[in-house]
């Protein structure tokens, strides 16, 4: 039991187990399920710094940084109990794309080259990291959400605001992914 | 001042209980969390492998997970409306609607440029810590900068 747990899980398992959590949210406390809004309860209880945005009662939204913290550290017993021992599949055109960026590392869920400490102090590395990051923030707030507020609790209920910025967020990232990123890669 | 006035344009990740959440009762949120962070790892979402497959259409993988869980999710609404599901606590479950804003569009292109850079929504950033790659903190860090930074300009973007 605990070989095929340790196998990746096929789409099928994973995307209605993500899924469920719409219902299980709903009917243990009537919570919306959302992830970005937890970056805004963060920036509400430690700099609030006056503006309005961030003045409302972040404590009663505090589920939300239960949540996120329990994703950690489901993070870490996935990693230190459940790993995956092989390195992680990727398809063959991706594993050539990234080779020619001498991208060759998939022993991990990210690959090295990009994400680690040696490389923030890079051109690419801050590019990946810290640009990447900002835009994430600053997008899914300007969205009003991100994949799950949006792509998962708006569409599950039906709401069009949600749809459009779902078909916005793969714009977005096809363009990045197939236009862009292949400049910055090459860094 | 009620937390949803402030919360107009943003009704993400939204607390309709009317039940004061104690220290103890927020345990089962970061029990949906494990559950839920364990999900990511264990399927690969939180891979920047899996999200440049995406981007780039070479497999079907992520498209069936968001497909599959969004489907779930559309049943699972429909059932409670349908049949007028209560909380555990016996509250009735509401749902805010989700107000159009002309930020869907610009946000939407601005966080999928960031998803296809990072290969991470927010909730995997979260994953992708635990599981030790802890440079991804500074993406974290870098992401609540940005979310700050939205609400210092809010009043001056396009809505």
């Amino acid at each position: 039991m605990l070989e095929i747990i340790k196998e990746p899980w096929p789409w099928y398992v994973a995307g209605p187990l993500i899924g469920l959590t719409v219902p299980i949210l709903l009917i243990i406390g009537n919570k919306s399920f959302g992830i970005s809004s937890s970056l805004r309860h963060i920036c509400a209880a430690c700099i609030p710094a006056n503006i309005s945005f961030f003045k409302y009662d972040w404590k009663k939204e505090s589920w939300n940084l239960f949540f996120v913290f329990g994703i950690f550290l489901g993070g870490v017993i996935a990693a230190y109990f459940l790993a995956n021992p092989n390195p992680v599949e990727i398809t063959p055109q991706l594993s050539e794309q990234l080779a020619s960026y001498s991208i060759t590392d998939h022993s991990g869920l990210l690959p090295k080259e990009l994400f680690s400490w040696e490389s923030l102090f890079t051109l690419r590395g801050f590019i990946m990291i810290v640009v990447g990051g900002f835009l994430v923030g600053f997008g899914t707030r300007y969205a009003g959400g991100c994949t799950s507020g949006h792509a998962i609790m708006g569409i599950s209920n039906l709401q069009w605001p949600s749809l459009v910025a779902t078909i916005c967020f793969m714009i977005g990232g096809f363009i990045m992914a197939n236009l862009i990123l292949p400049y910055i890669l090459a860094l | 001042m009620t937390h949803l006035e402030n919360k107009n344009t943003d009704t993400e990740g939204i607390n309709a209980s009317h039940i004061k959440d104690s220290g103890f009762s927020n345990l089962k949120y970061l029990l949906v969390g494990i559950f839920f962070g364990i999900v990511f790892v264990k399927a690969e979402i939180i891979s920047w492998f899996r999200i440049q497959e995406m981007f780039q259409l070479q497999s079907f993988f992520m498209y069936g997970v968001i497909g599959s869980a969004v489907v779930v999710g559309i049943i699972s609404v429909q059932i409670i409306k349908r049949f007028n599901i209560k909380t555990i606590h016996g509250e009735k479950i509401e749902i805010q609607p989700k107000v159009f804003s002309k930020g869907q569009i610009y946000g939407g292109l601005l966080f999928g440029f960031g998803w296809a850079i990072t290969g991470a929504c927010p909730g995997p950033l979260f994953a992708q810590i635990g599981t030790g790659v802890t440079v991804i903190v500074v993406t974290l860090l870098s992401a609540i900068a940005g979310t700050w930074f939205y609400g210092f300009i809010k009043d001056k973007l396009p809505h």
